[in-house]
């Protein structure tokens, strides 16, 4: 087989939860940098031995929340208490509501619609950018064709050293894979 | 797919009691199984074999309900809402009734994913899959009365800040415009937590797929989740972040609902009880349906170990709060009513016990007041029959309590010269039975096609779990990963 000369990485497969968490220790101690666990669920504190920085994402949620607020704020204001045109994809103009003798700025009243549009926006941030800080969706991935990786969706635990890591020599990662005490050992193919 | 032990006959279909344990330390969520194999083969099942035939049997009887209900709207459409038997005081019944009823149906999936996870109640994991679901079918359900209901269903658009040639905006003081905004924003974070709580199970679901199609469709599905920790890290925080914003956004939404009454100045309407009145009622009802939906569909699809006794002890404890909730706010209407010396709201509120639907009332009353009280008393609350029967009793009372806030509040207020009565014709009927077959279908084909249950989420709270298990020198990490283990 050719693609030998290029592989994916090597994959290194564990049975528990305390097993891959002593694994993921040692990888990281080891000083790799381009490598992963791949568990069926959030094993409790794996990120932090696996030394993840912590995510960007709530600030980025923060930003779009008040965004939302700003947007319910204005969104309001030029519709019902504003006669000026604006270019929204094409040009609109507000129109100034005078219901009972209220005042056009009657703000309380626009509580809920702010407060829907921030948290409408919050929380479809939370979930695209997560998406898109994992670089999914993905429709293809190495990992994915091989056939013993399924269970990393059921039962098994996985360390994956890819090959573009700088430390990464096959037999060497794979001697210090096998060090660790792993199930199972195997060379991940890149297709 | 291997697992780890032979699989019994009767495993998953069989009450084990698990009520009996303390309510603090950790409590079994998980029983009659050790290994990560058997929770995953446990609820992929469902999905992957042929359901029983009692399933075939619902899905028939919901299908031809969805029929009738598209003969309904359409007959509706065609001819007007004069087809309904709505009349000049009344110009609010069934429709609305059914729009909060279904609305409410919703909080509880919400509670349950939202609140319970942000205080850490671990025995969510059980039930929030499928109560989540529930919402997203009860707002479609919910969505289609208020569309329907304005008449000329062509211009629905104009509830939306759409830029048109017309120059026109929606009023954006009128709290049914607020409704607007709330439920769609409801549905369309529902509908994203639901997702993205549901990839990682997507991706298992793919991985064990047989048939090709099968594999393609889950695969899309799960849109290359592959279990990455780096990914879970964002996850998680995605998913709390979810959760924080979900919580006020569900208080919001019945609050906002009960706007459209309270903002109003109709007597028995404009009460400031509403907001809180309305949240309590929607998570009782709502907690009503999820028990009714659990008992059969963990009987049926033998999930008994996932969906244990415990759960359904603890959602049938949230019921007696919120009924006692309820009850108090029922009470609380009628002191203030005599307290405030308003004729009107007097009047409305005697007229609701003792006036035209009195029965109407009085069924409301038992149903949500009265039989609950029987959850004090544990057996009740561990008995399966017995706690399918209160879930019916709240369901009904539940929607007997919109009614009677619409429709008798309408049909008599200021002037005696415009009363008038509301008798629902056989459409009113038609497109209520059949929105309850809406939300059996797109629930049947739910338990069929995706995973009934967290999988990811339950194996994390099992014992197994916990990766300091077995090592004594981590005495102190051990403390912290179990804390808040209920």
């Amino acid at each position: 087989m050719t693609t030998h000369a290029h592989p994916y990485g090597i994959m290194a497969e564990f049975e528990t939860p305390a097993q891959i968490m002593e694994a993921a220790k040692k990888v990281s101690a080891a000083g790799y940098r381009f490598w992963d666990c791949h568990t069926p669920f959030a094993v409790h504190g794996l990120d932090k031995a696996m030394g993840i920085k912590r995510t960007i994402l709530p600030v980025l949620v923060f930003g779009a929340g008040a965004t939302g607020a700003t947007l319910g704020i204005f969104l309001q204001a030029f519709t019902n208490a504003s006669s000026v045109s604006i270019w929204a994809l094409v040009w609109v103009t507000g129109y100034p509501f005078l219901i009972s003798g209220k005042p056009l700025m009657s703000v309380p009243s626009w509580i809920p619609v702010i407060f829907e549009l921030t948290i409408l926006l919050a929380a479809l941030s939370a979930a695209g950018l997560m998406l898109l800080l994992n670089g999914l969706p993905r429709l293809s991935h190495p990992l994915l064709s091989n056939n013993r990786f399924r269970r990393a969706s059921d039962d098994r635990f996985f360390v994956v050293i890819e090959a573009r890591d700088p430390k990464f020599l096959r037999s060497k990662t794979e001697a210090f894979l096998k060090s660790l005490g792993a199930k199972h050992i195997e060379v991940v193919e890149n297709r | 797919m291997s697992s780890t032990s032979p699989q019994s006959a009767t495993k998953g279909f069989v009450d084990t009691d698990n009520t009996q344990q303390p309510l603090t330390g950790r409590v079994q969520l998980v029983l009659n199984m050790h290994s990560f194999g058997e929770v995953t083969h446990q609820v992929c099942r469902v999905a992957e074999n042929r359901p029983p035939l009692a399933w075939y049997v619902a899905f028939a009887i919901c299908l031809g309900m969805v029929g009738f209900l598209g003969f309904c709207v359409t007959y509706l459409i065609f001819t007007g809402v004069g087809v309904w038997g709505l009349n000049n005081p009344v110009m609010w019944a069934y429709d609305i009734t059914n729009f909060v009823f279904w609305v409410g149906i919703g909080h509880a999936g919400t509670l349950i994913s939202a609140i319970l996870f942000l205080f850490r109640q671990k025995w969510r994991t059980g039930i929030n899959r499928f109560a989540e679901a529930m919402t997203i079918f009860a707002v479609i359900c919910a969505g289609l009365f208020p569309g329907i209901h304005v008449g000329r269903v062509w211009f629905a658009y104009w509830l939306f800040p759409i830029p048109n040639s017309m120059d026109m905006w929606p009023q954006f003081r009128s709290p049914l415009l607020w409704d607007v905004f709330a439920v769609s924003t409801y549905f369309t974070v529902s509908l994203v937590f639901w997702y993205i709580g549901m990839v990682p199970d997507l991706a298992t679901l793919r991985d064990r797929a047989k048939g090709k199609f099968q594999q393609f469709a889950y695969g899309l599905a799960a849109i290359g989740w592959r279990g990455s920790m780096r990914h879970w890290h964002r996850y998680e925080v995605a998913y709390l972040l979810l959760a924080a914003l979900a919580t006020p956004l569900v208080l919001s939404v019945h609050s906002v609902v009960s706007f459209d009454f309270a903002v109003s100045q109709v007597p028995g309407w404009h009460t400031t009880i509403f907001p809180p009145y309305f949240v309590a009622g929607a998570i009782f009802s709502g907690f009503a349906m999820v028990v009714s939906l659990a008992v059969p569909a963990r009987q049926l699809f033998g999930l008994k170990d996932l969906i244990t006794l415990r759960h359904l002890d603890n959602m049938n404890k949230i019921i007696l709060l919120t009924g006692c909730m309820v009850g108090y706010a029922y009470s609380m209407e009628f002191f203030i009513a005599w307290y405030s010396g308003a004729m009107y709201e007097k009047f409305a509120f005697v007229n609701r016990a003792f006036g035209q639907y009195w029965w109407a009332y009085w069924i409301m009353v038992s149903c949500n007041v009265i039989t609950p009280q029987l959850f004090w008393f544990k057996a009740v609350r561990t008995s399966i029959p017995l706690m399918f029967i209160l879930s019916i009793f709240v369901n009904v009372g539940m929607w007997f309590e919109r009614f009677v806030i619409i429709v008798s509040s309408l049909a008599n207020d200021y002037l005696p010269s415009s009363w008038d009565a509301f008798v629902p014709t056989w459409v009113d009927i038609g497109t209520m039975v059949g929105a309850f077959g809406l939300f059996g279908v797109l629930f049947l084909l739910f338990c069929r096609y995706l995973p009934m249950i967290a999988i990811a989420e339950v194996k994390a709270v099992m014992p197994e779990a916990d990766p300091h298990a077995g090592h004594a020198g981590h005495a102190g990490d051990h403390a912290h990963a179990t804390e808040g283990s209920r």
